[in-house]
């Protein structure tokens, strides 16, 4: 085997069992901080298969923003340190039946791509960043997607700072 | 001249080579070997810092600082360093003892990776990455996640107080740190450290001289991203007595402090390297190790700054630092990031203002223009704090004065 299978199979055995440790733990903070683990073996992999701009934003924006906003919302609304309760309800079953059939489904399509099996180029990759900058702004790429989402994170903001916003009444 | 680094790892390849490993475990060994020397480098300068610090804060508050122990007080930092060690290591008995551990681990790893793509010299460097800038920004977040977990599971309202106030900061001022990063950038027009600092081969080529602003913004958010004075709510021992650090004793104490020392180093040299040039000086193309010296002069000309702030300034109020990273900071990076692309667009073909001195004084129309936008943009903003603070005046109830102690009157003899 070379470092690079050992280093996936390890990495792949970690994210694994983080994901399952953040649906079955009790505790609220721990899920989340096990998530962080998983999120992290995501990253890993893509640097394993030669990406590693997706790998820095993986990280960068699943760790450093959602992760971190997830455990803060956690500690600030609930008893954190009370950790009763079962983590399961009575759509357990369904979502794990889902899950199963989702998981399968991605098998049945990997398993039919010819590249499923091919190993990433090695090399550089600076130019691919270009070409992603370049398709996300160009008339013929991406930009109208690229528009309507950064409109809707604007439009995202915009409410947010209106519900916050004091009512003048309210003061009154 | 030859580099001595080079000549080592020729030696360490041919000693691996008889050694009759295969080749890809030969190159993980290798990797290893540099991932150790790298944070063993960042972990040594850490330690002279500590009493380069104390030294000269001794000096600027008119005191002697350490002295006792060793030639000018040199060996202090090894004697605090064996002090941290066999002190009890304490454990409360409500802590979440895994993340409680692991917490201030994170610490000083979240900044250890940030020197895995700082480039020392234009041979020097722990790997080359291309997106070495964006890497900076996603591995500070391991950063706030160490916080986060000290503060909750010490399991300590202090601690908890500590790590809501830490997180609210680092969240906050991540959003100019991250804007201003984007400038050289944008100049450069790469992500890749080495080829920010290549491009900045003269003095007036520095990006200092074409964003000064953005220095300055990035300089200012990076100092309270470490959180230190005046930034350091998160610590405030008037106030939640250490913050998120509270319980922590001995060792696992020490490496939370080390990991501060090292994150204020930390920024320096990133300072150094994205606006000041790095490794780049005069004879570097003839002899690269000379390249080692201008990139620690201009880190610790840097690192002198924050030493400098550190103790002269009192501490930031909290509505103050948020207010100023909101209505300050984050307006001036924003119109900074959409003015300069367009400068620099219609100036990057323009040539040369002047040279002077065969070239080393070299200023281009396009930095000229960058330089003026920037002081354009101060200006506007300087009048638009003062217009606002007119316009929102507050009257501030003063206190009665109060009787002042002064020295007795000298008697005429």
């Amino acid at each position: 085997m070379t470092p690079d299978q050992i280093l996936f199979i390890v990495t792949a055995l970690i994210s694994t069992l983080a994901a399952v440790m953040v649906v079955s733990r009790r505790n609220m903070v721990h899920a989340a901080l096990f998530l962080v683990l998983t999120l992290f073996g995501v990253a890993v992999a893509f640097v394993l298969l030669e990406a590693p701009f997706l790998a820095v934003v993986q990280v960068l924006v699943y760790i450093g923003a959602i992760a971190i906003l997830m455990i803060f919302a956690v500690m600030l609304t609930r008893n954190v340190t009370d950790d009763s309760g079962d983590p399961f309800n009575k759509n357990a079953r369904v979502g794990g039946l889902a899950a199963l059939f989702v998981f399968s489904l991605l098998v049945v399509m990997f398993g039919g791509w010819s590249q499923f099996t091919a190993y990433p180029q090695a090399g550089d990759t600076s130019g691919s960043i270009v070409q992603l900058g370049v398709a996300l702004t160009a008339a013929d790429g991406y930009v109208i997607a690229f528009e309507v989402a950064s409109m809707l994170l604007l439009g995202a903001l915009v409410g947010a700072i209106f519900v916050v916003w004091p009512r003048q009444n309210e003061n009154e | 001249m030859t580099d001595p680094l080079a000549l080592l790892g020729d030696w360490l390849l041919n000693l691996l080579a008889q050694l009759n490993l295969p080749p890809g475990l030969r190159q993980v060994i290798l990797y290893l070997l540099g991932v150790s020397v790298i944070a063993t480098v960042a972990l040594v300068i850490t330690i002279f810092n500590t009493w380069l610090e104390r030294k000269i804060a001794a000096r600027i508050q008119d005191r002697l600082g350490p002295n006792r122990v060793g030639p000018w007080g040199l060996l202090q930092p090894i004697a605090d360093a064996i002090k941290m060690l066999t002190k009890e290591d304490t454990t409360p008995a409500a802590a979440d003892k895994v993340a409680y551990n692991i917490a201030p681990i994170l610490a000083v790893v979240s900044v250890l990776l940030i020197w895995a793509v700082i480039p020392f010299t234009s041979q020097w460097f722990g790997t080359q990455l291309n997106v070495a800038v964006l890497y900076i920004a996603a591995v500070g977040s391991f950063g706030v996640l160490a916080v986060l977990m000290a503060g909750w599971s010490s399991n300590n309202k202090y601690a908890l107080l500590g790590a809501f106030r830490a997180v609210s900061q680092l969240i906050s001022y991540e959003v100019p740190l991250f804007l201003s990063l984007l400038i050289p950038v944008l100049l450069a027009r790469s992500m890749d450290i080495s080829v920010i600092v290549e491009k900045q081969a003269t003095l007036l080529e520095m990006y200092v001289v074409a964003a000064p602003l953005a220095a300055l913004l990035f300089f200012i958010s990076s100092v309270a991203e470490v959180g230190r004075t005046p930034f350091d709510l998160l610590e405030a021992e008037s106030e939640i007595v250490a913050g998120y650090h509270i319980e922590y004793s001995g060792f696992k104490f020490g490496m939370f402090q080390a990991g501060e020392f090292m994150h204020t180093f930390t920024i320096a040299a990133l300072t150094a390297l994205l606006f000041l040039g790095g490794w780049q000086g005069p004879g570097v193309a003839q002899a690269p190790i000379l390249g080692l010296f201008y990139f620690m002069g201009k880190s610790f000309a840097v690192y002198f700054v924050t030493m400098w702030m550190r103790s002269t300034l009192p501490r930031i109020r909290i509505d103050h630092m948020q207010a100023l990273n909101w209505k300050i900071l984050v307006p001036i990076a924003l119109t900074l990031l959409m003015l300069t692309p367009i400068v620099d667009y219609f100036t990057k073909d323009l040539g040369v203002l002047f040279s002077a001195f065969g070239g080393a004084l070299t200023l281009s129309w396009r930095f000229a223009a960058l330089l003026l936008t920037n002081i354009l943009v101060t200006l506007a903003a300087i009048e638009a704090v003062r217009r606002n603070a007119k316009r929102n005046f507050v009257e501030r109830s003063r206190f009665p004065e109060r009787p002042v102690a002064r020295p007795p009157r000298e008697e005429a003899a």
